[in-house]
């Protein structure tokens, strides 16, 4: 091990991790949120078999699917410009990643949504309520529990993707390593170094979803051990 | 005069007639038993009343009001459902909520009742069907009949002149079906108007005042129930009556 090596690591970690923490990580969370969004609409339009509209989701989910992330991140920044659509690399990169992701997350929250027992939706229109008020209150929140995990996975898939905006001139993460091994020509160490960063926050990710998990177990959780609990405290005269 | 009464209901699935022409009269504070081979269309014709399946044609008498089954507006929809409530075979309980949410989901949502009034009623409802100690259990933490007792507490809860019941005690363990047909016992005892798919015939011959007995997507027979059970005046009727009493009913 020499000097050299230990000094270039030690510097460059801050000015890795910055980039990370200040670009990749509000990217991430940012195309998540609205990836979210994106998703839950897509499926719910979907779910409920809107004429036309439910089209249109099965085209959108189907030509995100079908092309390449980098081939959409071109298009968007580069190849849109031609049409006088001018667009900063960070909002083009968060379209991008928010569409791509939508279109993934899309189907798993359809799944999820189709898991829920239908009675329950019989149920809420026999007690009056809209369709609306049973999907906001009824369904779609045991949806989310049931595709937090495969979402979790995607969250964590989206934060190694966003790499790829580099590509669109986001000085992100990957971008910022690769200027610094532009000027000290050392491609292993920092590459190593970044992958290293890479995997601290996705550790991270990994320990928050099974935080989330199990915060998340089932209704009551008559299943899960902290569930046995309440069975004897609660439901007593009040 | 009838607080229900049903003309000529027809519903196909596809080109499959299931329901051919019903007609049915429920008065006020009636229990009417609906018997009938499995097929016959009982679930059908519940869900059809209650708008859970789309009629093709007949019409819908209600509370002195007419309805054209074949062409119901969202709003009448609404009205009657405001009235009627529905208990399933399978209970069909809000899993995300607790038994007490259960109760109250429908009176906050749709009927933008304050929290704390809908949990009074939601509480008194409990009570009345004997879980004043499992206001706080989820669905999944309760036994089958308890679940189907919080169903009930549900359908109360709204206020309905009426209540459908789609073979309320089928899905349940034997031991369990005693404490629901208790309730709605007691809820007969009180007057509720109820309409009962059932398979339990000693439950329809004690506490039914009416009796219809489909076949094949018709009324076969219907009337009075002690005069259907004391003498079924169709043989059909006879030997349904006859195989269920040999299954030990
Ligand atoms: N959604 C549907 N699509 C197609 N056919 C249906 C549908 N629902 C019911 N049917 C058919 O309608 C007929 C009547 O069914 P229904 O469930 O009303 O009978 P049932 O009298 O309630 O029987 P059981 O005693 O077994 O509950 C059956 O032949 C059934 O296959
Ligand atoms: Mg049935």
């Amino acid at each position: 091990m020499n000097e050299r090596w230990v000094k270039i690591f030690i510097d460059s970690f801050w000015k890795i991790l910055l980039p990370g923490l200040k670009l990749t990580i509000p990217l991430t969370a940012l195309s998540f949120l609205f990836a979210l969004i994106i998703a839950v609409a897509v499926a719910l339009v979907q779910f409920a078999d809107v004429k036309g509209l439910k089209q249109l989701a099965r085209f959108y989910v189907w030509v995100i699917r079908g092309t390449p992330v980098l081939v959409q991140l071109f298009v968007v920044f580069y190849g849109l410009p031609s049409l006088g659509i001018l667009l900063e690399p960070f909002p083009a990169a968060v379209i991008v990643f928010s569409l791509n992701e939508g279109a993934y997350a899309s189907e798993t929250v359809r799944a999820a949504l189709e898991s829920v027992p239908r009675g329950q939706i019989e149920a809420g229109y026999c007690v009056g309520m809209s369709w609306l008020q049973i999907m906001w209150r009824i369904v779609l929140p045991q949806a989310m529990r049931t595709a937090f995990p495969p979402l979790s996975n995607s969250l964590i898939g989206l934060l190694k993707e966003t790499s790829l905006a580099a590509n669109i001139t986001v000085a992100e993460m990957f971008m910022s390593t690769q200027r610094i091994v532009a000027r000290t020509y050392e491609p292993l160490l920092l590459y190593l170094e970044v992958g290293l960063i890479y995997l601290i926050f996705c550790t991270i990710l990994t320990r928050l979803q099974s935080m989330g998990e199990k915060r998340l177990k089932t209704y009551g959780g008559k299943r899960s051990n902290a569930g046995g609990k309440r069975l004897e405290t609660d439901g007593g005269a009040r | 005069m009838s607080m229900l009464e049903i003309r000529g209901l027809r519903k196909s699935f596809g080109g499959l007639a299931v329901l051919k022409g019903i007609n049915l009269d429920v008065g006020k504070g009636d229990v009417v038993a609906i018997l009938g081979p499995s097929g016959s269309g009982k679930t059908t014709l519940l869900r059809c009343l209650n708008f859970l399946e789309t009629a093709d044609a007949g019409t819908y008498c209600f509370d002195g009001e007419t309805f054209s089954l074949g062409s119901m507006k969202k709003q009448d929809i609404a009205k009657i459902r405001r009235k009627t409530a529905f208990v399933f075979q399978n209970f069909n309980l809000f899993a995300n909520r607790t038994a007490l949410g259960n109760v109250t989901e429908g009176l906050i949502t749709a009927r933008k009742m304050p929290k704390a009034e809908a949990e009074r009623i939601g509480r008194e409802a409990l009570d009345k069907v004997g879980l004043s100690d499992r206001y706080d259990y989820y669905p999944e933490q309760l036994s089958g009949g308890q679940q189907q007792r919080v169903a009930i507490a549900r359908a109360l809860a709204t206020e309905p002149e009426i209540i459908f019941f789609d073979e309320p005690t089928s899905a349940l363990d034997p031991e369990l079906i005693g404490e629901v047909l208790n309730v709605m016992r007691q809820l007969a005892r009180e007057g509720m108007t109820m309409l009962v798919v059932t398979h339990e015939i000693s439950f329809a011959r004690q506490v039914s005042n009416q009796v219809v007995f489909m076949e094949n997507g018709a009324v076969l027979e219907a009337g009075d129930s002690g005069a259907f059970f004391a003498s079924p005046k169709e043989e059909r009727t006879r030997e349904f009556l006859r195989t269920l009493q040999e299954h030990g009913n």
